[in-house]
């Protein structure tokens, strides 16, 4: 069998698996239909007259504007407690004094001083509290999508109507400065713009310090109708350390002086807004909907009276798009055609005549209109999306007409009663809440079918990977025919799919034609497998997994299935993998391999045993199995808490030492990490000296011998600098800056030219051993042709001939040379040729991944080879090896290798969540930012989210080799009560015996071939019950709470971890595949030197 | 093998479930506000009592095993003492693999060693009665054809029923339901006895039913 074909296979596994996931996702992630209908100021947004004094005033559109400039202030992720007012201490309460409290002291005294001018607002957020979704939302009036979420770093135009394309359309001069967001949101909307970079979170004061240079030289010109000064210093300091750090209470106090600048210039017909778009969350992330991501604060001020009643005791909540209608109509425009927020009606009391009842009226008018323009949206959006709730629509209906039918006699008769009036108000306000609480309902809508089909393939290419890796355990095995009918049967289903589509005139939708083809190959086989099964194969054949393996996936799959389960995953890991380890120990004693047989063989109870020496291996497989679970429990301590459960405490190890305060803790911590670093190293090379791949003159070798300690050194003086960048002497800050976007880059350079010096030189065999020894041949290589090789069977039979006399002729070299340490067969190098590759490649993988990371981190890391090492022992223990084949992967080997990959995920910090997303590791390697490009920093991000896939899934093939790799300590261990090496070698059976380790993979090419498909499907398997059951999951519990909260983003990142794995997985098996491939090329040049 | 001694294997199963049944319910006759939930520890240390005490008096007067030899004094007091340590370590070996599991380290310590101290009762204490203070023996019981009488076969499942019991009484502590038997390590004890319970009750019933297969070496 080709290995090409295997890798074709695996491609075509995962097309099935992507065709699936991405057919799912298109049904299930949908966006809100967008509207581009604009309200106008001829237009009036219904049937009848404007109302009541509208008509004849210079300026007035929908309503008379009661200001015609405004100030609007955003102070991004300012939280409603930052701005709270603190009262004065009751003596015998103890005074809190956080950071963030009581920081805006000019807010608190104006709104003491001048209740009817100022008042502030707890304004809710709707989630996804990202800054996008939060500036559409002000500007727009409407619920932006979940969908969005992910492009808050390619934001996009707006095309709805909003209120930046209304002024610019009545022809305000609108001046905005801040983050540039807006640029992309409204494109050329600004008479005059100030812009700066938000990308970079680390930098509080460069987009702040640049607002204030021009905020109030722009004021005092005057050239300006509405002036927009978006802040970005709180929200990054948030980022950066935190609400509680002393940096956020200068940032607050900075952001105070700047409100008291702007109010002492501020005219009498302007009006002053200040709001933050989103709050933030204890450690000062975003994106969620917890209590404290959505309360934002929301200040109005103005030096006419604005209110008419005092201010009441707590501060009025309202939803955050309630300003966009209400600065519209003050402001005299349209209210945006989208919009779906409700007028804050208190701001349209005070009315300058003293007509009865003319406040009550005057607030009724607004929200009449108010009520008229999302009535009309509501009927044009329903005419356009048949998703609104029928029932619950017209209800609405309903309550409308009865509304304004009353507002309307009411007109009539203006002598009517106040409590009439406050009836009018009273519906209207239901109609608007209704209308707002029908379409959150509805906003998040799917297209069952889709999902169905996708969850269906899915399971389909699941249930493929479990039969073609039973099928490839028997003899008659051909993966060329499984590859090229289903293959045909694909490129059909896509011609058929997009003829049918081309006749039909229907947009040309690559998810369907993926899938069409994916299901157009997936059936022959499953046909094939219906018509086979009839016949012999019962249902337990189908279903190969051990038994409690099959529980332990089980219990993995359906834990998917409750949000409690999902948020406590890495608990739930923790627990399953410990399980998993103990129960890989007791089987080990209950099959008998973990204590000398003898042990076992007491013939009575109540004698007492003969004292014999317990079994070596036996205390080796227990300590490993502790070693595991102490790697477990210490890996664990590095968890970063969901925001769900409260009563959890995030590691403070997981925030970047930059953070520290303290010099003494922070040296300490870096001194440790640095020697996780050098511990790191130093292992993986001591495991290459002992495995002998260490003598080779290949430049791999002297790569991993001087290159690694390079690569070590340089992240060592990156953290070093990241660190204590800020205590830097300003002489040297330039250095320092320029040395950390340097050295990042040199490490990840030298590490990938260490993996193209790999796939270039893959085999760490000290080559002239054969050449360089003069000694007479003992034995010549017996070769049943002359001449080269030329077929394939010619240099399988002579490759372990060459092997063992190989062995022969360094074992003699040694021996002359006086060598007296213990040797070992390991040391001809070709035993580990294979794992010696794959273990270079990792730390070479580990160390670039390593950096995108907290300095702390590297302890995780160290942790995580430690414990992989230690399971990949136990799990060897437990695994015989069959000469000549069929090598087979068990499945809890599999399926411990992906438990521990989702272990790893949780214990490097991160969470299937998008406010923790680590967006650091965009700015390592790049601290001034990527400019406008996108792919970078998501790459970057991208390869600290998934690191622990990346590695686990490229490391996979370790778990074939590795049995084969103990068998020389097997060996070893048996040799070494033998006594001196000489009377080891004395009979030749010993020889015989020699362990072959890896070469007995090379002396089966074609189950070594089989054994590396079956490990792929094995682990795209357990993968993919995974994805399977969170896309099940997400389609089940749709209209749970929590879907939007847990289950779609943990289908999201379970479906791009997914995506991560299957291609390190492809990876990781090319490699081993070009580490064969070399190892071939090898032998056949030590033939070649040996005829001549 | 003889349906009598599954009779009588029967009997001291029902005893054992009978003791754990008046750890419930004797307690709240001498103790005011004593509940399961409420005095959680409480009933633990009871029910360990009880569950030992009978233990120890079906090992007297049953003698599943057979008797040592030698019968001096002193040897038994050795042997009780070797009893009484290789209880506390297991204890001590239980609440490290709690801790190892991801029971807290520093908080709720005394709860984490009750739960170990149920656990050793429910398992090491019948392994001490019927064994002996011997690792050995142990060992042997615990592995693929180990057992040489019907008495270790129902050591074995309960054990292992019991072990299991403890396992899945650890699922429901994530779950929001707000229940207090939630709390760690309540389920986990519950889960321990329902465990031991349901092992007392299957084991001779499982070799009731499986009597004709069985086949012990010394038999």
């Amino acid at each position: 069998m080709q290995k090409i074909s295997v890798l074709l296979f695996l491609v075509w596994v995962c097309f099935l698996f992507y065709a699936g996931i991405a057919l799912f996702t298109s049904g299930f992630l949908l966006t809100r239909l967008e509207l581009t209908n604009h309200s106008s100021c001829q237009e009036p947004p219904g049937p009848g007259p404007l109302p009541w004094r509208s008509q004849g005033e210079p300026g007035a559109c929908w309503m008379a504007s009661r200001f015609s400039r405004v100030v609007l202030v955003l102070i991004d992720a300012l939280r409603f407690d930052f701005a709270q007012p603190q009262r004065s201490h009751v003596p015998g309460e103890p005074s809190v004094s956080l950071p963030f409290l009581g920081k805006l002291g000019f807010l608190q005294r104006i709104l003491e001083s001048q209740p009817h001018h100022a008042r502030l607002y707890q304004s809710k957020a709707d989630p996804p509290t990202t800054t996008m979704q939060r500036l559409k939302a002000l500007t727009t009036g409407s619920l932006p999508t979940f969908i969005d979420a992910g492009s808050n770093f390619a934001s996009y135009a707006i095309v709805e109507d909003n209120l930046i394309k209304q002024l610019s359309s009545a022809g305000r001069r609108v001046v905005f400065m801040g983050d540039d967001t807006w640029k992309d949101l409204f494109p050329g909307a600004f008479s005059q713009a100030f812009f700066f970079s938000s990308f970079n979170v680390r930098d509080l004061h460069t987009v702040d310090n640049g607002i204030m240079e021009h905020l109030y030289p722009t004021m005092d010109t005057g050239e300006w109708d509405v002036l927009i000064a978006h802040f970005l210093g709180v929200d990054h300091c948030g980022h950066k350390h935190g609400p509680h750090h002393p940096e956020m209470a200068k940032k607050l106090s900075q952001m105070d002086q700047v409100i008291q600048g702007i109010v002492e210039r501020l005219g009498n017909d302007t009006l002053l807004v200040v709001i933050g778009d989103h709050g933030m969350t204890k450690s000062g992330d975003h994106g969620g909907d917890s209590e404290l991501e959505t309360s934002a604060a929301l200040f109005l001020y103005s030096p006419t009276a604005l209110f008419l009643r005092p201010p009441p005791q707590e501060p009025e909540v309202v939803p955050q798009i309630s300003l966009v209608p209400t600065l519209a109509l003050l402001l005299g425009l349209p209210i945006p055609f989208g919009n779906i927020g409700e007028v804050m009606a208190e701001l349209f009391s005070v009315v300058e005549d003293s007509q009865p009842h003319s406040s009550a009226l005057g607030q009724a008018t607004a929200l009449y209109l108010n009520a008229q323009q999302v009535f009309r949206f509501l009927h044009t959006y329903s005419a356009a999306a048949q998703d609104l709730q029928v029932k619950e629509f017209h209800r609405l209906n309903n309550l409308f007409s009865k509304a304004s039918a009353d507002y309307l006699r009411l007109l009539q008769s203006p002598q009517g009663a106040e409590a009439a009036l406050q009836t009018v108000i009273t519906e209207l306000q239901e109609f608007l809440r209704g209308v707002r609480a029908m379409c959150i309902e509805s906003w998040a809508r799917f297209s069952l079918v889709r999902m169905a089909g996708g969850a269906a393939l899915l399971a389909a290419a699941c249930f493929l990977c479990l039969l073609i890796a039973q099928w490839a355990t028997s003899p008659d095995f051909h993966l060329p025919p499984l590859l090229l009918i289903p293959v045909a049967w694909g490129l059909a289903g896509i011609v058929a799919c997009a003829g049918l589509l081309a006749t039909t005139e229907l947009k040309l939708d690559p998810v369907v034609v993926g899938a069409v083809a994916a299901v157009g190959s997936v059936l022959h086989i499953l046909w094939k497998a219906w018509v086979g099964w009839g016949s012999k194969r019962p249902l337990a054949a189908l279903l190969p997994v051990p038994r409690p393996i099959l529980l332990l996936l089980l219990i993995r799959f359906a834990a998917f299935f409750s949000d409690s389960f999902v948020v406590a995953e890495a608990r739930a890991i923790r627990f399953l993998l410990g399980s998993l380890i103990l129960l890989l120990v007791a089987q080990l004693h209950w099959e008998g391999k973990l204590l000398p047989p003898k042990l076992l063989a007491v013939p009575r109870i109540g004698f007492p045993a003969p004292a014999g020496p317990s079994g070596h291996r036996g205390t080796h497989a227990l300590g490993l199995g502790v070693g595991l679970l102490l790697c477990i429990r210490l890996a664990g301590l590095f968890h970063r808490c969901p925001e769900e459960t409260p009563a959890c405490h995030s590691s403070p190890w997981l925030s970047p030492l930059a953070s520290m305060v303290g010099g003494r803790a922070k040296n300490l911590w870096y001194g440790a990490c640095v020697g996780a670093l050098v511990a790191l190293f130093a292992a993986v090379r001591l495991w290459l000296r002992r495995h002998g791949n260490l003598r080779s003159p290949e430049p791999t070798v002297l790569f991993v011998r001087w290159g690694l300690p390079l690569m070590v050194l340089g992240t060592a003086a990156y953290w070093a600098l990241a660190s204590g960048a800020d205590e830097a002497p300003p002489r040297l800050r330039a250095l320092v800056a320029g040395a950390s976007a340097v050295l990042p880059r040199a490490v990840a350079g030298l590490a990938a030219s260490g993996l193209l010096l790999l796939l270039w030189r893959p085999v760490t065999v000290l080559a002239k051993a054969t050449t360089t020894t003069g000694a007479p041949r003992i034995r010549t290589v017996l070769t049943p042709f002359s001449g080269p090789p030329t077929s394939q069977a010619d240099l399988d039979y002579v490759v372990p001939q060459i092997y063992r006399h190989m062995q022969e002729e360094i074992r003699g070299r040694l021996e002359r040379t006086k060598s007296q340490g213990p040797l070992t067969v390991a040391a001809y190098q070709l035993g580990s040729v294979y794992s010696a590759a794959m273990v270079t490649a990792l730390t070479l993988l580990a160390f670039p991944l390593l950096l995108l990371h907290a300095e702390r981190i590297s302890l995780v890391f160290l942790l995580l080879f430690l414990q992989s090492f230690l399971l990949l022992h136990l799990l060897a223990a437990g695994i015989p090896i069959t000469t000549p084949g069929p090598f087979t992967v068990p499945w809890q080997a599999v399926s411990a290798w992906a438990l521990m990959a989702a272990q790893t995920f949780y214990s490097t910090g991160h969470q299937p969540v998008f406010p923790t997303i680590h967006w650091h590791a965009a700015f390592v390697g790049f601290p001034e930012g990527h400019g406008s490009s996108t792919w970078l920093p998501a790459l970057l991000v991208g390869a600290n989210t998934f690191a622990s896939h990346l590695l686990f899934a490229v490391g996979c093939p370790l778990l074939l080799l590795w049995p084969f790799l103990c068998e020389s300590q097997g060996s070893q261990k048996r040799r070494q009560p033998h006594g001196n090496e000489a009377e080891a070698r004395a009979g030749p059976e010993e020889e015989e015996a020699a362990p072959l380790m890896e070469m007995r993979l090379r002396d089966a090419p074609h189950h070594f071939n089989v054994a590396l498909l079956q490990l792929g499907l094995k682990y795209l398997f357990v993968l993919g019950i995974q994805i399977l059951a969170c896309a099940l999951a997400a389609s089940i519990l749709r209209r749970h709470l929590m879907v939007w909260k847990v289950f779609a983003p943990k289908f999201i990142f379970e479906a791009l971890g997914f995506i991560v794995s299957s291609v390190g997985l492809f990876l990781g098996l090319a490699l081993v595949m070009r580490v064969d491939g070399a190892v071939s090329s090898w032998f056949q040049q030590l033939v070649l030197a040996q005829q001549r | 093998m003889k349906n009598i001694d599954i009779k009588r294997l029967l009997y001291t199963h029902l005893l054992c479930i009978f003791s754990i049944i008046l750890s419930i319910f004797i307690p709240s006759v001498f103790l005011e506000n004593f509940s399961i939930l409420e005095t959680h520890l409480t009933w633990l240390c009871i029910c360990s009592v009880f569950v030992t005490a009978v233990n120890l008096l079906l090992y007297v007067v049953v003698k599943p095993s057979a008797s040592a030899k030698r019968s001096s004094l002193s040897y038994k007091v050795t042997r009780f003492l070797k009893c009484c340590i290789y209880f506390l370590m297991s204890c001590f070996v239980f609440h490290v693999i709690f801790v190892l599991y991801g029971a807290p380290l520093i908080e709720l310590v005394l709860e984490t060693f009750l739960f170990a101290v149920i656990l050793s009762t429910f398992t090491t204490v019948p392994c001490l009665c019927l064994l002996g203070p011997n690792i050995k023996a142990w060992l042997r019981v615990f592995s693929r054809n180990g057992v040489t009488s019907i008495w270790e076969n129902s050591l074995q499942i309960t054990t292992i029923s019991s072990f299991l019991g403890s396992w899945f009484g650890a699922f429901p502590i994530p779950l929001d339901w707000e229940r207090p038997w939630q709390v760690w390590p309540i389920s986990c004890t519950l889960g321990a006895t329902f465990g031991y319970v349901a092992g007392l009750v299957i084991s001779p019933l499982w070799i009731y039913w499986n009597r004709k297969q069985l086949t012990y070496k010394n038999n």
